[in-house]
């Protein structure tokens, strides 16, 4: 991160990135505990190292502007506003989850929040973002939408679909590549013949640009510059982020599998998103160590209140619950 | 009904959706359409005629050849709130965007804990008769009632065209309204103005005592004839469309299966896993005791669609292979 960049942003949302950052990877350790404790059923898909992406994505948006997810949806939610009672509750399927307990993890979302959905097939949910962004236009009401997804994604052909529709209609969306470096358990190299996604916007007719994932400013000033300009009418652009997730694709696990070395595990480790800030911020003097570690405190203390409030919290009950929510009653 | 006239007012099958679309759009500014060619060009059977021309690109709109991408959109814009109409020009093509439409259309309310809204219209052409082939003439209406969380209509005359489309649109649920492409110049009574037919209730479309003979789309005319057929013969069917076949109006079907107890079942789409074999479930679960001859099925045989009229013709179900069916049950000989 440069520090010229740095200046030019309020210390209101320099906090608010670190902050939105450590919301994410608290939660999502404990959700992970959790899983692996049995608490949380079915799948568990950690966004744990992409933090930047969701955060400086989701702060350079307004908060009545939409994004579309992913199966690894929690950082997207928690980005855009979600609160983790619900959150938590969603992982351990109770009724007072997000879903009320029909959607679980993967499908978790708030369309309230602007979230309009966690998706559990890949690259399903950008054309979702390009519907939105079409209604925005026709609207006239000045949002944009926002398509998080991976670098698997942009091997589907819904996500080819997407993007070269978005251009040919000229739409407000912006396509947020998450580049990972792994489709699910397979190394980018063994299954796309180019090394950045972002080549691939130039065939669609939009920008593409490339940024450090790992560097929430750069994430958040390439974030603002293709908000503003969907919002100016000028189209849809594509931003990769170079990032690295530290978890599995799913589950709780992160060393000793045959697809990564442990080395390369680490060497990412090293350039933890939120610990690179941290130290920026401290020598900006803009959040001490010290003041840093309240953050943390203070939002951990939350998730565990979240944590008490979804075990408590009724599962939901297949006598009635089961049959509500298939369709919309006709009123 | 806001329908003003009472005179019998003919006009086409084709027509009527066309009329019915332009009539919506005036009504509603949340409505727009978004298919291949349906703008500029009116649609590859001209079903969207005239409407670009009127509504502009904004409402009628052209989009990519890329199904999957088409109900994508419908489904984005749906979700925050506007009504849109999205086709597919073949029924076909239901397959190449299944994902959309069953994992993500359909699925949204449910996964989302009831937040999501989808008034999602996707409107295409099936049925074969045209010398399409294999991948231009399927129904495929038995895969789309699999999937809960969809509604699924196939009007087998004009007016249950505007009637049911009318509906469709105004519903607040992902919905699949299906126009037969042999019978697009057919013609029937359609009144002018906008009015509903509701969604899961079937039409009794000729009573009678001997025997029921459950229709869908093209095949409901087909029965009419073969019911002419069969009056000759001193039988007399009941036929029941049943309009909206997801959600499926039972109550008509078991009704007319325990005043006549015999049930012939026809659809275009091949006998295997079609919505005959649902259709028969359902009667037998509740009026098993009132048969007094196995539930028949007259639909196509189990191969793809095929091209030469020879095999074509051979292929779909008509008066004459109904009305044999309506023998079988009785037990009767031509």
């Amino acid at each position: 991160m440069a520090t010229k960049q740095q200046s030019k942003i309020s210390k209101a949302v320099l906090l608010d990135l670190h902050r939105r950052m450590v919301r994410i990877r608290l939660l999502e350790e404990s959700a992970g505990r959790l899983a692996s404790e049995a608490k949380i059923p079915g799948f568990i898909h950690l966004y744990v190292g992409e933090e930047a992406v969701a955060v400086g994505g989701c702060v350079a948006l307004n908060k009545d502007d939409q994004i579309t997810s992913t199966h690894r949806g929690h950082g997207h939610l928690v980005a855009k506003g979600g609160q983790f009672k619900p959150m938590m509750a969603e992982f351990m399927g109770r009724a007072t989850g997000y879903c009320k307990g029909k959607g679980g993890s993967m499908h978790i979302s708030d369309l309230d929040l602007g979230m309009l959905g966690a998706n559990g097939i890949v690259g399903a949910g950008v054309p979702h973002a390009v519907g939105a962004a079409f209604a925005n236009k026709y609207r006239k009401n000045n949002l944009v939408t926002m398509a998080f997804f991976g670098d698997g994604s942009t091997n589907i052909g819904a996500f080819h679909e997407a993007a070269n529709m978005a251009c040919a209609l000229h739409l407000p969306v912006i396509f947020m590549c998450e580049n990972n470096e792994y489709a699910e358990y397979t190394a980018r190299d063994r299954v796309m013949a180019i090394t950045d996604v972002a080549d691939r916007a130039v065939a669609y007719g939009m920008p593409g640009v490339i940024v450090d994932g790992m560097d929430v400013v750069a994430v958040y000033e390439a974030a603002k510059a293709a908000v503003e300009r969907a919002r100016n009418g000028d189209g849809p652009s594509m931003i990769e982020c170079k990032t690295y997730r530290f978890y599995n694709h799913a589950g709780v696990s992160a060393f000793g599998t045959p697809y990564r070395t442990d080395e390369e595990v680490r060497e990412w480790m090293e350039r933890d998103p939120i610990k690179l800030f941290e130290a920026q911020l401290e020598l900006a003097k803009v959040l001490s160590a010290e003041e840093a570690q309240a953050v943390h405190d203070e939002i951990q203390a939350e998730v565990d209140e979240a944590i008490e409030y979804a075990e408590a919290s009724p599962m939901p009950d297949p006598a009635t619950d089961m049959l509500t929510d298939v369709y919309t009653e006709v009123s | 009904m806001t329908a003003t006239e009472t005179e019998e007012r003919i006009i086409r099958y084709n027509n009527a959706f066309n009329e019915t679309l332009r009539e919506l759009l005036l009504d509603d500014p949340d409505i727009f359409i978004a298919g291949e060619d349906v703008g500029r060009y009116g649609g590859v059977f001209q079903s969207f005629a005239g409407l670009n021309e009127e509504f502009g690109d904004e409402r009628v709109v052209d989009t990519p050849i890329a199904e999957q991408a088409i109900i994508g959109l419908g489904i984005g814009a749906a979700a925050v709130g506007l009504r849109p109409i999205v086709d597919l020009m073949f029924m076909d093509f239901v397959m190449v965007a299944m994902d959309q439409i069953a994992n993500q259309a359909a699925k949204m309310k449910y996964m989302y804990g009831g937040k999501a809204t989808l008034p999602l219209t996707i409107t295409t052409t099936g049925g074969a008769g045209l010398g399409a082939a294999a991948q231009h003439s399927q129904s495929l209406e038995a895969w789309l009632i699999h999937v809960p969380g969809l509604k699924v209509v196939y009007p087998s005359n004009p007016y249950d065209v505007k009637g049911l489309l009318v509906s469709c649109v105004r519903d607040d649920n992902p919905t699949i309204f299906t126009l037969h492409k042999k019978m697009l110049g057919s013609k029937g009574h359609v009144p002018e103005g906008l009015y509903e037919i509701p969604l899961g209730e079937a039409n009794i479309v000729r009573e009678g005592t001997d025997a029921t003979v459950v229709a869908i789309g093209m095949m409901v005319g087909e029965a009419q004839k073969a019911a002419e057929i069969l009056a000759e013969e001193g039988i007399s069917i009941e036929i029941i469309d049943p309009r909206t076949l997801l959600p499926f109006d039972t109550d008509t079907v078991v009704q007319s299966a325990k005043k006549t107890n015999r049930i012939v079942i026809v659809h275009e789409a091949v006998r295997n896993g079609g919505i005959g074999a649902e259709i028969a479930a359902q009667i037998q679960e509740e009026a098993f005791d009132y048969l007094d001859a196995p539930i028949a099925r007259v639909a196509a045989p189990f191969s793809p669609v095929p091209f030469s009229p020879a095999l074509e013709n051979f292929y779909v179900p008509n008066a004459e292979s109904i009305a044999e069916g309506v023998r079988g049950v009785l037990y009767r000989n031509a």
